[in-house]
Protein backbone atom coordinates (compact mmCIF):
# COMPACT_ATOMS: atom_id res chain seq x y z
CA UNK A 1 0.00 0.00 0.00
CA UNK A 2 1.13 3.54 -0.80
CA UNK A 3 2.47 5.19 2.36
CA UNK A 4 1.20 8.72 1.81
CA UNK A 5 2.86 9.97 4.97
CA UNK A 6 6.23 8.74 3.78
CA UNK A 7 6.71 10.06 0.26
CA UNK A 8 9.52 12.42 -0.68
CA UNK A 9 8.76 16.06 -1.53
CA UNK A 10 9.45 15.23 -5.18
CA UNK A 11 6.90 12.43 -5.12
CA UNK A 12 4.26 14.66 -3.52
CA UNK A 13 4.95 17.34 -6.12
CA UNK A 14 4.54 14.86 -8.95
CA UNK A 15 1.13 13.81 -7.57
CA UNK A 16 -0.02 17.44 -7.31
CA UNK A 17 1.23 18.43 -10.75
CA UNK A 18 -0.56 15.46 -12.33
CA UNK A 19 -3.85 16.59 -10.73
CA UNK A 20 -3.25 20.17 -11.83
CA UNK A 21 -2.47 19.11 -15.39
CA UNK A 22 -5.68 17.09 -15.53
CA UNK A 23 -7.71 20.06 -14.28
CA UNK A 24 -6.12 22.36 -16.86
CA UNK A 25 -6.79 19.87 -19.65
CA UNK A 26 -10.46 19.68 -18.65
CA UNK A 27 -10.74 23.47 -18.49
CA UNK A 28 -9.27 23.72 -21.99
CA UNK A 29 -11.82 21.37 -23.53
CA UNK A 30 -15.21 21.95 -21.91
CA UNK A 31 -17.85 19.39 -22.92
CA UNK A 32 -21.03 20.43 -24.76
CA UNK A 33 -23.66 21.57 -22.30
CA UNK A 34 -26.91 19.71 -21.81
CA UNK A 35 -30.03 21.43 -23.13
CA UNK A 36 -32.02 23.50 -20.64
CA UNK A 37 -35.21 21.60 -19.94
CA UNK A 38 -38.71 22.97 -19.65
CA UNK A 39 -40.15 22.59 -16.17
CA UNK A 40 -43.18 20.26 -16.20
CA UNK A 41 -46.14 22.02 -14.59
CA UNK A 42 -46.97 19.02 -12.44
CA UNK A 43 -43.46 19.01 -10.95
CA UNK A 44 -43.64 22.56 -9.58
CA UNK A 45 -43.56 22.81 -5.79
CA UNK A 46 -43.35 26.55 -5.36
CA UNK A 47 -43.01 29.75 -7.35
CA UNK A 48 -42.10 32.99 -5.69
CA UNK A 49 -40.88 36.50 -6.41
CA UNK A 50 -38.45 38.11 -3.95
CA UNK A 51 -38.85 41.91 -3.91
CA UNK A 52 -35.72 44.07 -3.97
CA UNK A 53 -33.93 43.90 -0.63
CA UNK A 54 -35.82 40.86 0.68
CA UNK A 55 -34.97 37.20 1.17
CA UNK A 56 -36.49 33.75 1.48
CA UNK A 57 -35.66 30.74 3.65
CA UNK A 58 -36.69 27.60 1.77
CA UNK A 59 -36.27 23.85 2.15
CA UNK A 60 -35.14 21.71 -0.75
CA UNK A 61 -35.35 17.94 -0.73
CA UNK A 62 -32.62 15.87 -2.30
CA UNK A 63 -33.41 15.85 -6.01
CA UNK A 64 -35.37 19.10 -5.98
CA UNK A 65 -34.22 21.81 -8.36
CA UNK A 66 -34.47 25.56 -7.90
CA UNK A 67 -34.41 27.71 -11.02
CA UNK A 68 -33.61 31.30 -10.13
CA UNK A 69 -34.19 34.11 -12.62
CA UNK A 70 -33.30 37.76 -12.59
CA UNK A 71 -35.80 39.46 -14.89
CA UNK A 72 -34.49 43.02 -14.54
CA UNK A 73 -30.76 42.29 -14.19
CA UNK A 74 -30.37 43.30 -10.56
CA UNK A 75 -26.66 43.12 -9.65
CA UNK A 76 -26.47 40.04 -7.47
CA UNK A 77 -28.34 37.70 -5.14
CA UNK A 78 -26.70 36.03 -2.13
CA UNK A 79 -27.11 32.30 -1.46
CA UNK A 80 -26.20 30.15 1.52
CA UNK A 81 -26.93 26.47 2.13
CA UNK A 82 -27.08 24.13 5.12
CA UNK A 83 -27.52 20.37 5.24
CA UNK A 84 -31.06 20.15 6.63
CA UNK A 85 -30.22 16.87 8.38
CA UNK A 86 -27.12 18.28 10.15
CA UNK A 87 -26.89 22.05 10.20
CA UNK A 88 -23.22 21.96 11.21
CA UNK A 89 -22.58 20.99 7.60
CA UNK A 90 -22.88 24.02 5.33
CA UNK A 91 -21.73 25.70 2.14
CA UNK A 92 -17.98 26.13 2.01
CA UNK A 93 -16.96 28.94 -0.33
CA UNK A 94 -13.24 28.18 -0.22
CA UNK A 95 -13.60 24.46 -0.86
CA UNK A 96 -16.03 25.12 -3.71
CA UNK A 97 -13.44 27.05 -5.70
CA UNK A 98 -10.38 25.15 -4.50
CA UNK A 99 -11.71 21.65 -5.14
CA UNK A 100 -12.74 22.61 -8.68
CA UNK A 101 -9.58 24.59 -9.45
CA UNK A 102 -11.62 27.58 -10.59
CA UNK A 103 -13.63 30.57 -9.45
CA UNK A 104 -15.81 30.35 -12.58
CA UNK A 105 -18.95 28.57 -11.43
CA UNK A 106 -21.35 27.59 -14.19
CA UNK A 107 -23.20 24.57 -15.58
CA UNK A 108 -21.58 21.34 -14.42
CA UNK A 109 -19.87 22.87 -11.41
CA UNK A 110 -20.81 21.96 -7.84
CA UNK A 111 -21.42 23.71 -4.54
CA UNK A 112 -19.44 21.86 -1.85
CA UNK A 113 -20.01 21.62 1.88
CA UNK A 114 -17.28 21.70 4.51
CA UNK A 115 -17.49 17.90 4.61
CA UNK A 116 -16.29 17.25 1.07
CA UNK A 117 -19.85 16.55 -0.08
CA UNK A 118 -21.77 17.98 -3.00
CA UNK A 119 -24.64 20.06 -1.63
CA UNK A 120 -25.97 21.21 -4.98
CA UNK A 121 -25.10 21.00 -8.66
CA UNK A 122 -25.38 23.82 -11.17
CA UNK A 123 -27.62 22.11 -13.71
CA UNK A 124 -28.32 25.13 -15.91
CA UNK A 125 -26.91 28.62 -16.20
CA UNK A 126 -27.26 31.54 -18.58
CA UNK A 127 -23.62 32.50 -17.87
CA UNK A 128 -24.02 35.73 -15.92
CA UNK A 129 -21.23 34.71 -13.50
CA UNK A 130 -21.39 33.80 -9.82
CA UNK A 131 -18.89 34.86 -7.18
CA UNK A 132 -17.82 32.75 -4.22
CA UNK A 133 -14.87 34.94 -3.17
CA UNK A 134 -16.48 38.23 -2.09
CA UNK A 135 -20.02 37.10 -1.30
CA UNK A 136 -22.84 39.24 0.08
CA UNK A 137 -23.00 42.96 0.68
CA UNK A 138 -23.26 44.46 4.15
CA UNK A 139 -24.11 47.76 5.83
CA UNK A 140 -20.82 49.07 4.41
CA UNK A 141 -22.38 49.15 0.93
CA UNK A 142 -26.09 49.24 1.78
CA UNK A 143 -26.03 51.90 4.49
CA UNK A 144 -29.27 51.82 6.43
CA UNK A 145 -31.00 49.80 3.69
CA UNK A 146 -31.47 46.06 3.71
CA UNK A 147 -28.28 44.09 3.10
CA UNK A 148 -27.21 40.57 2.25
CA UNK A 149 -25.36 39.78 5.44
CA UNK A 150 -28.33 40.57 7.63
CA UNK A 151 -30.77 38.88 5.25
CA UNK A 152 -28.75 35.65 5.40
CA UNK A 153 -28.81 35.87 9.19
CA UNK A 154 -32.56 36.43 9.16
CA UNK A 155 -33.02 33.43 6.89
CA UNK A 156 -30.78 31.41 9.21
CA UNK A 157 -32.96 32.47 12.13
CA UNK A 158 -36.00 30.97 10.37
CA UNK A 159 -34.24 27.61 10.65
CA UNK A 160 -33.36 28.21 14.30
CA UNK A 161 -29.80 29.24 13.47
CA UNK A 162 -27.68 32.27 14.40
CA UNK A 163 -24.87 34.36 12.94
CA UNK A 164 -22.55 31.59 14.14
CA UNK A 165 -24.04 29.45 11.36
CA UNK A 166 -23.57 31.86 8.47
CA UNK A 167 -20.27 31.57 6.69
CA UNK A 168 -18.86 32.89 3.41
CA UNK A 169 -21.61 32.68 0.79
CA UNK A 170 -22.13 32.63 -2.96
CA UNK A 171 -23.23 35.77 -4.80
CA UNK A 172 -25.28 34.74 -7.82
CA UNK A 173 -25.50 36.92 -10.95
CA UNK A 174 -22.17 38.52 -10.01
CA UNK A 175 -19.38 38.57 -12.56
CA UNK A 176 -16.00 39.17 -10.96
CA UNK A 177 -12.62 38.77 -12.58
CA UNK A 178 -9.04 39.34 -11.57
CA UNK A 179 -6.19 40.93 -13.48
CA UNK A 180 -2.52 40.00 -13.70
CA UNK A 181 -1.77 42.49 -10.94
CA UNK A 182 -3.99 40.55 -8.54
CA UNK A 183 -6.91 42.96 -8.34
CA UNK A 184 -10.63 42.23 -8.51
CA UNK A 185 -12.85 43.78 -11.16
CA UNK A 186 -16.63 43.93 -11.26
CA UNK A 187 -17.78 43.25 -14.81
CA UNK A 188 -21.12 45.03 -14.73
CA UNK A 189 -24.67 44.08 -13.92
CA UNK A 190 -26.04 40.85 -15.41
CA UNK A 191 -28.31 40.93 -18.44
CA UNK A 192 -32.05 40.91 -17.90
CA UNK A 193 -33.45 37.40 -17.56
CA UNK A 194 -30.20 35.91 -16.32
CA UNK A 195 -30.90 32.44 -14.93
CA UNK A 196 -29.20 29.78 -12.85
CA UNK A 197 -30.56 26.43 -11.73
CA UNK A 198 -29.34 24.37 -8.79
CA UNK A 199 -30.24 20.77 -7.99
CA UNK A 200 -30.15 19.77 -4.34
CA UNK A 201 -27.96 16.69 -3.84
CA UNK A 202 -28.87 16.47 -0.17
CA UNK A 203 -31.76 17.83 1.89
CA UNK A 204 -31.09 21.52 2.22
CA UNK A 205 -32.03 24.64 4.07
CA UNK A 206 -31.42 27.48 1.62
CA UNK A 207 -31.19 31.21 2.20
CA UNK A 208 -31.59 33.41 -0.88
CA UNK A 209 -31.26 37.18 -0.57
CA UNK A 210 -32.12 39.71 -3.25
CA UNK A 211 -29.26 42.09 -2.47
CA UNK A 212 -26.40 43.35 -4.66
CA UNK A 213 -22.82 42.21 -4.89
CA UNK A 214 -20.52 44.32 -2.68
CA UNK A 215 -18.51 45.59 -5.67
CA UNK A 216 -21.53 46.38 -7.85
CA UNK A 217 -21.70 50.00 -6.78
CA UNK A 218 -25.42 49.56 -6.09
CA UNK A 219 -26.62 50.21 -2.56
CA UNK A 220 -29.90 48.42 -3.25
CA UNK A 221 -31.34 45.80 -5.58
CA UNK A 222 -32.80 47.16 -8.80
CA UNK A 223 -35.39 44.49 -9.49
CA UNK A 224 -36.98 41.31 -8.21
CA UNK A 225 -35.48 37.82 -8.12
CA UNK A 226 -37.84 35.00 -9.05
CA UNK A 227 -37.52 31.29 -8.44
CA UNK A 228 -39.29 28.04 -9.11
CA UNK A 229 -38.71 24.93 -7.02
CA UNK A 230 -39.64 21.70 -8.76
CA UNK A 231 -39.31 18.00 -8.20
CA UNK A 232 -36.52 16.51 -10.26
CA UNK A 233 -34.31 13.52 -9.42
CA UNK A 234 -30.93 13.11 -7.75
CA UNK A 235 -27.89 12.90 -10.01
CA UNK A 236 -27.91 9.70 -12.06
CA UNK A 237 -24.83 7.55 -12.56
CA UNK A 238 -24.09 9.27 -15.87
CA UNK A 239 -25.20 12.76 -14.78
CA UNK A 240 -23.40 15.63 -16.50
CA UNK A 241 -22.33 17.24 -13.22
CA UNK A 242 -21.30 13.97 -11.56
CA UNK A 243 -18.95 12.94 -14.37
CA UNK A 244 -17.64 16.43 -15.12
CA UNK A 245 -14.37 15.75 -13.28
CA UNK A 246 -12.62 13.26 -11.01
CA UNK A 247 -13.14 15.70 -8.16
CA UNK A 248 -16.88 15.88 -8.87
CA UNK A 249 -17.18 12.10 -8.90
CA UNK A 250 -15.39 11.84 -5.56
CA UNK A 251 -17.62 14.54 -4.07
CA UNK A 252 -20.71 12.59 -5.15
CA UNK A 253 -19.28 9.43 -3.58
CA UNK A 254 -19.12 11.35 -0.29
CA UNK A 255 -22.68 12.68 -0.67
CA UNK A 256 -24.18 9.37 -1.71
CA UNK A 257 -22.86 7.76 1.50
CA UNK A 258 -25.46 9.82 3.39
CA UNK A 259 -28.29 8.21 1.46
CA UNK A 260 -26.99 4.68 0.90
CA UNK B 1 8.98 46.48 23.75
CA UNK B 2 7.89 43.83 26.18
CA UNK B 3 7.89 40.18 25.02
CA UNK B 4 4.87 38.39 26.41
CA UNK B 5 5.48 34.99 24.85
CA UNK B 6 7.89 33.44 22.38
CA UNK B 7 7.25 29.89 21.26
CA UNK B 8 8.19 27.53 18.45
CA UNK B 9 5.18 25.67 17.07
CA UNK B 10 6.32 22.29 15.75
CA UNK B 11 5.55 21.25 12.20
CA UNK B 12 1.90 20.14 11.75
CA UNK B 13 0.84 21.36 15.21
CA UNK B 14 -1.94 23.69 16.44
CA UNK B 15 -1.50 26.75 18.66
CA UNK B 16 -3.75 29.39 20.21
CA UNK B 17 -3.43 32.56 22.24
CA UNK B 18 -5.44 35.61 23.23
CA UNK B 19 -4.11 38.97 22.12
CA UNK B 20 -5.13 42.09 23.99
CA UNK B 21 -5.87 45.18 21.94
CA UNK B 22 -2.59 46.83 20.98
CA UNK B 23 -0.48 43.71 21.30
CA UNK B 24 1.39 42.43 18.27
CA UNK B 25 1.74 38.84 17.13
CA UNK B 26 4.71 38.06 14.92
CA UNK B 27 4.47 34.83 12.94
CA UNK B 28 7.85 33.71 11.64
CA UNK B 29 8.23 31.23 8.79
CA UNK B 30 11.49 29.79 10.09
CA UNK B 31 12.51 27.63 7.16
CA UNK B 32 10.44 29.17 4.29
CA UNK B 33 7.34 28.21 2.29
CA UNK B 34 5.30 27.21 5.34
CA UNK B 35 1.57 27.99 5.23
CA UNK B 36 0.15 29.15 8.57
CA UNK B 37 -3.64 28.90 8.79
CA UNK B 38 -5.27 31.26 11.28
CA UNK B 39 -8.75 31.90 12.71
CA UNK B 40 -9.68 35.00 14.71
CA UNK B 41 -12.49 35.59 17.20
CA UNK B 42 -13.57 38.47 19.41
CA UNK B 43 -12.24 37.17 22.72
CA UNK B 44 -15.37 38.37 24.55
CA UNK B 45 -17.99 37.07 22.09
CA UNK B 46 -16.70 34.41 19.74
CA UNK B 47 -19.78 34.62 17.49
CA UNK B 48 -18.08 37.77 16.23
CA UNK B 49 -15.25 36.38 14.12
CA UNK B 50 -13.03 37.04 11.16
CA UNK B 51 -14.86 37.41 7.84
CA UNK B 52 -12.72 36.76 4.78
CA UNK B 53 -15.40 37.99 2.38
CA UNK B 54 -15.99 41.30 4.15
CA UNK B 55 -12.24 41.80 4.44
CA UNK B 56 -11.66 41.10 0.73
CA UNK B 57 -14.59 43.31 -0.31
CA UNK B 58 -13.06 46.18 1.67
CA UNK B 59 -9.61 45.48 0.25
CA UNK B 60 -11.00 45.34 -3.30
CA UNK B 61 -12.96 48.57 -2.83
CA UNK B 62 -9.71 50.22 -1.77
CA UNK B 63 -7.97 48.97 -4.92
CA UNK B 64 -5.87 46.46 -3.05
CA UNK B 65 -4.97 42.95 -4.18
CA UNK B 66 -6.64 39.68 -3.30
CA UNK B 67 -3.61 38.82 -1.21
CA UNK B 68 -3.44 40.28 2.27
CA UNK B 69 -0.27 42.25 2.99
CA UNK B 70 1.13 45.30 4.71
CA UNK B 71 -1.71 47.62 5.70
CA UNK B 72 -4.48 45.05 5.30
CA UNK B 73 -7.18 45.32 7.96
CA UNK B 74 -8.82 42.05 8.96
CA UNK B 75 -12.53 42.68 9.51
CA UNK B 76 -15.02 40.78 11.62
CA UNK B 77 -18.50 39.71 10.56
CA UNK B 78 -19.62 42.97 12.20
CA UNK B 79 -17.26 44.93 9.93
CA UNK B 80 -15.07 45.90 12.83
CA UNK B 81 -11.27 45.89 12.55
CA UNK B 82 -9.86 42.89 14.40
CA UNK B 83 -6.21 43.09 13.39
CA UNK B 84 -3.96 45.13 11.12
CA UNK B 85 -0.94 43.85 9.22
CA UNK B 86 1.75 46.24 10.46
CA UNK B 87 4.83 44.50 9.03
CA UNK B 88 5.22 41.92 6.31
CA UNK B 89 8.22 40.49 4.47
CA UNK B 90 6.18 38.28 2.15
CA UNK B 91 3.16 40.01 0.60
CA UNK B 92 1.38 36.79 -0.31
CA UNK B 93 -1.20 35.82 2.28
CA UNK B 94 -4.29 34.04 1.00
CA UNK B 95 -7.78 34.39 2.42
CA UNK B 96 -9.82 32.91 -0.44
CA UNK B 97 -9.04 29.21 -0.37
CA UNK B 98 -9.81 28.19 3.21
CA UNK B 99 -8.16 25.50 5.31
CA UNK B 100 -7.49 21.92 4.32
CA UNK B 101 -9.55 19.12 5.82
CA UNK B 102 -9.56 15.33 5.71
CA UNK B 103 -12.89 15.45 3.86
CA UNK B 104 -11.90 18.01 1.26
CA UNK B 105 -8.66 16.11 0.73
CA UNK B 106 -10.68 13.07 -0.35
CA UNK B 107 -12.22 15.13 -3.14
CA UNK B 108 -9.14 17.00 -4.19
CA UNK B 109 -6.46 14.35 -3.82
CA UNK B 110 -8.34 11.05 -3.65
CA UNK B 111 -9.87 8.96 -0.88
CA UNK B 112 -6.48 7.46 -0.07
CA UNK B 113 -5.59 10.80 1.60
CA UNK B 114 -8.44 10.71 4.14
CA UNK B 115 -6.30 9.71 7.11
CA UNK B 116 -3.66 12.40 6.80
CA UNK B 117 -3.38 15.27 9.28
CA UNK B 118 -5.12 18.48 8.18
CA UNK B 119 -5.68 22.04 9.36
CA UNK B 120 -9.33 21.60 10.26
CA UNK B 121 -8.37 18.69 12.55
CA UNK B 122 -5.95 21.06 14.25
CA UNK B 123 -8.56 23.80 14.45
CA UNK B 124 -11.25 21.54 15.88
CA UNK B 125 -8.81 20.30 18.51
CA UNK B 126 -7.98 23.85 19.50
CA UNK B 127 -11.58 25.14 19.26
CA UNK B 128 -12.61 22.44 21.71
CA UNK B 129 -10.43 24.01 24.38
CA UNK B 130 -12.61 27.12 24.20
CA UNK B 131 -15.94 25.32 24.14
CA UNK B 132 -16.36 25.76 20.41
CA UNK B 133 -16.85 23.29 17.58
CA UNK B 134 -17.37 22.90 13.87
CA UNK B 135 -20.08 25.56 13.63
CA UNK B 136 -17.42 28.02 14.74
CA UNK B 137 -14.99 26.95 12.07
CA UNK B 138 -15.31 29.75 9.55
CA UNK B 139 -13.12 31.54 7.06
CA UNK B 140 -9.44 31.82 7.81
CA UNK B 141 -6.25 33.48 6.64
CA UNK B 142 -3.47 31.38 5.14
CA UNK B 143 -0.32 33.31 5.91
CA UNK B 144 2.60 32.70 3.52
CA UNK B 145 0.29 30.71 1.21
CA UNK B 146 0.40 31.60 -2.47
CA UNK B 147 -3.02 31.12 -4.08
CA UNK B 148 -3.23 33.01 -7.35
CA UNK B 149 -6.63 33.70 -8.91
CA UNK B 150 -5.78 34.00 -12.58
CA UNK B 151 -7.64 36.16 -15.14
CA UNK B 152 -9.15 33.00 -16.64
CA UNK B 153 -10.61 32.16 -13.21
CA UNK B 154 -8.16 29.38 -12.36
CA UNK B 155 -7.42 29.15 -8.65
CA UNK B 156 -4.44 27.03 -7.66
CA UNK B 157 -2.04 26.62 -4.78
CA UNK B 158 1.39 27.58 -6.08
CA UNK B 159 4.83 27.37 -4.54
CA UNK B 160 5.16 29.70 -1.56
CA UNK B 161 7.48 32.67 -1.93
CA UNK B 162 8.36 33.33 1.71
CA UNK B 163 12.03 33.17 2.63
CA UNK B 164 13.62 31.61 5.73
CA UNK B 165 12.89 33.90 8.66
CA UNK B 166 10.15 35.75 6.80
CA UNK B 167 7.50 37.20 9.09
CA UNK B 168 4.21 39.01 9.36
CA UNK B 169 3.19 41.25 12.27
CA UNK B 170 -0.46 41.51 13.30
CA UNK B 171 -1.57 44.26 15.66
CA UNK B 172 -4.73 43.45 17.58
CA UNK B 173 -7.40 46.17 17.26
CA UNK B 174 -9.63 44.42 19.82
CA UNK B 175 -9.07 41.58 22.25
CA UNK B 176 -8.69 38.67 19.85
CA UNK B 177 -8.55 34.92 20.28
CA UNK B 178 -6.14 33.58 17.65
CA UNK B 179 -6.13 29.94 16.59
CA UNK B 180 -3.35 28.67 14.38
CA UNK B 181 -2.73 25.49 12.47
CA UNK B 182 0.85 25.09 11.32
CA UNK B 183 -0.34 23.51 8.10
CA UNK B 184 0.41 19.78 7.77
CA UNK B 185 -0.63 19.49 4.11
CA UNK B 186 1.78 17.62 1.81
CA UNK B 187 -0.56 17.05 -1.13
CA UNK B 188 -0.06 20.55 -2.55
CA UNK B 189 2.85 23.03 -2.58
CA UNK B 190 1.64 25.22 0.31
CA UNK B 191 4.38 23.87 2.57
CA UNK B 192 7.00 23.06 -0.03
CA UNK B 193 5.76 19.45 0.42
CA UNK B 194 7.64 19.39 3.72
CA UNK B 195 5.94 20.94 6.80
CA UNK B 196 8.33 22.85 9.07
CA UNK B 197 8.19 24.65 12.45
CA UNK B 198 7.15 28.26 12.91
CA UNK B 199 7.85 30.72 15.71
CA UNK B 200 5.28 33.02 17.28
CA UNK B 201 6.19 36.05 19.36
CA UNK B 202 3.61 38.17 21.17
CA UNK B 203 4.75 41.58 22.32
CA UNK B 204 3.46 44.93 23.48
CA UNK B 205 4.95 48.38 23.38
Amino acid sequence: MLDLDGLTPEQYRARYEALQAAARARAATPPPLPAISNIPDDAVVKRERIPPGWYVAVRLKRGDAIRITNPAGTPGAALFLWNADDISERYNAGDTVKLQWTTKLTTGKLLFSDMGRVMASITADSGAGHDSILGANSPVQAGAGRNGRDNLRLAAAKFGLTRQDVGPCLSLFSSISTDDAGRFHYNGAPPANAMVELRAEMNLFAALSNTPHPLSGAAAATGPVEFVIYRAAPASADDFCRISSEEASRGFINTDELFA
Amino acid sequence: MNIISDVVVPARAPYSATLHAGQVMRIIDLESQQAVDALFYNAHDTTERYSAQDTLAAEAAAGRKFYLGLGSVLLSNEMRPMLTVVADTCGFHDTSAGACSCESNTVRFGHETRFMQSCRENFLTELGKYGMGKRDLVSNVNFFMNVPIRPNGELTVDDGVSKPGGYVDLRAEMDVLVLISNCPQVNNPCNGFKPTPIRIIISES
